[in-house]
């Protein structure tokens, strides 16, 4: 079965740095409730939720393999909407993860953007 | 376009449409047929056209799959179980049935392949070119030439497309029916972009209109409705083909230019296909779910029925454009229904709904239009001014020519 990234992006002015309002209970219960929906399923084949993007550290290799490490405090890109979480589902094919992707409350407030993993063959 | 390369081409479809559910790739199945297609062009000129000449595709077809698959050894076991090999003219009975009577069969597949081509996580150019490869059995060159784009760019957004198809694992199925609303107006947008095509990308060697590609796109039209019977627009689209390429033979001069509705040549309009239109449009006007494309179809038999230019249904035909607008509300819609509203009312009342249109200004046919409703209001140097506004906006030689030619008539030079 084709696992799929459903990778949840929202506004990053967005990002709960105080997670203790009601607005985010009632998101928690929406993502508990996709969960437990997509757990019974046999979907979800895990995931997680980011801590925000200021607490990001990006790195490079610079020169390639053995190189320099360049550390840059902050996601790879500033961009209005980030990367705040993931599910990775297992699905037959992209429709069906889209049906998925759809319950995700990501996609109702930000995008969700569903990517194919690579399947490599295990020797 | 021989008659041996029509044959291929629709024969080729077919097998494609199914070879791809049965190999469960799209890439493998159209390199597999276009190899099938080269032996063919090779054998049958001196052979002769084999009997059963879908089978014999889809024989040399399976084979070449097979012997890909064995050049790859990267596929399992299953894919080649599925292909057992055999002899061209030696129709294995699963290919005999294809050719046999299961066209229901072979138009699931058509209809799979259209879904999948036109499924909307692929990009939307991607959609049509893919749809005309596949379906219209156009190749990359002329997909890039109907797009205006370097063949290797246009290369270059199919490949992309496919792997798209196959990484993402596009499915290659027809939607179950609660996803169809959300998924059917890609699928008439492409058939309507393939007819329309036949028109643009027609050369002055086609005529006015490349007919093999309009009859295509109309043939699709046709299959929608026999797989989907219950879609109005499914009706629409086809009632709209056909009241449009009814008029295909008055629509150029003798020296290819356009000819104006107005002044086309009736008589050589097809009134058989106009009938034909009028049927469907007041059959699924009736079941009250009207669209685009059934109102654009009204349109077009309104204009179709009339014996004479002069008797035109301007009111209707204007308040039909009403009902479109609503739906439909682009600029290029608002400009026509001015002009209908204008031969409906007057000219003053078209103009104030032409000049109401806003975002047109570097569109050549709005200033076109409001020059001549100026023209006819008598607004003589408005009217010049409004011409060379046309012009401005850089038209194609042959509008060009038309403009240069109302500015003359104006006492005016360009």
């Amino acid at each position: 079965m084709p696992t799929y990234a459903a990778l949840i992006y929202d506004d990053a002015a967005k990002e709960w740095e105080e997670p203790n309002t009601e607005e985010w209970a009632a998101i928690m219960a929406d993502y508990r409730e996709f969960g437990e929906l997509g757990g019974a399923a046999g979907v979800i084949a895990g995931g997680e939720a980011l801590h925000p993007t200021s607490t990001a550290t990006t790195i490079h290799v610079q020169g390639g393999k053995g190189g320099d490490l360049v550390t840059t405090d902050g996601p790879f890109a500033e961009t209005k909407e980030v990367l705040g979480g993931f599910y990775l589902l297992k699905c037959a094919d992209l429709d069906e993860a889209i049906e998925w992707a759809r319950q995700i409350p990501g996609a109702w407030h930000g995008r969700v953007e569903v990517r194919p993993c690579m399947e490599f063959d295990e020797e | 376009m021989s008659a041996l390369d029509d044959v291929i081409r629709l024969e080729g479809r077919n097998v494609l449409a199914t070879l791809t559910r049965r190999l469960g790739s799209l890439d493998l199945a159209e390199d597999a047929v276009q190899d099938a297609v080269v032996r063919a062009l090779e054998t049958w000129p001196t052979r002769g056209v084999p009997d059963r000449p879908a089978a014999w595709l889809t024989t040399a077809a399976s084979n070449a799959a097979l012997d890909r698959l064995r050049r790859e050894s990267k596929r399992g076991p299953k894919e080649e179980a599925a292909m057992g090999r055999h002899e061209p003219g030696e129709p294995d009975p699963a290919d005999q049935a294809l050719e046999d009577g299961e066209a229901s069969a072979v138009g699931d597949d058509l209809l799979r392949m259209v879904f999948t081509c036109c499924h909307p996580a692929i990009n939307p150019e991607a959609r049509v070119a893919l749809s005309l490869r596949t379906l219209c059995g156009l190749t990359t060159a002329e997909v890039a030439a109907a797009f205006l784009v370097p063949e290797p760019t246009m290369a270059q957004r199919i490949v992309r497309a496919k792997r798209k198809i196959a990484e993402a694992r596009i499915p290659y199925r027809i939607p179950p029916d609660h996803d169809l609303p959300d998924r059917l107006p890609a699928v008439l947008a492409v058939v309507y972009v393939v007819f329309t095509e036949a028109h643009h990308s027609a050369t002055s060697e086609d005529g006015p209109v490349r007919v093999d590609l309009a009859e295509e796109a109309i043939r699709l039209g046709r299959l929608l409705i026999e797989l989907l019977p219950d879609v109005p627009e499914c009706h629409g689209l086809l009632a709209l083909m056909l009241a449009t390429h009814a008029r295909r033979d008055a629509r150029a001069d003798e020296h290819g230019d356009l000819v104006l509705l107005a002044d086309q040549d009736r008589a050589r309009w097809d009134h058989e296909a106009i009938a034909e239109a009028a049927a469907i449009v007041d059959e699924t006007l009736r079941r009250r779910d009207p669209g685009p494309y059934q109102v654009q179809a009204a349109i077009a038999c309104l204009h179709g029925l009339a014996p004479t230019a002069a008797d035109t249904d301007w009111p209707q035909i204007a308040e039909l454009y009403g009902i479109l607008e609503a739906v439909q509300p682009t600029p290029v819609v608002r400009v026509n229904r001015a002009a209908a509203v204008a031969e409906a009312v007057g000219p003053a009342a078209g103009l104030a709904v032409l000049e109401a249109v806003e975002g047109v200004d570097r569109w050549h046919l709005y200033h076109s239009a409001r020059a001549d409703l100026l023209r006819r209001l008598g607004r003589r140097d408005d009217a010049v001014e409004a011409y060379r506004q046309a012009l401005e906006c850089g038209p194609n030689p042959v509008d060009r020519r038309f403009l240069e030619a109302r500015l003359h008539d104006l006492g005016s030079a360009s």
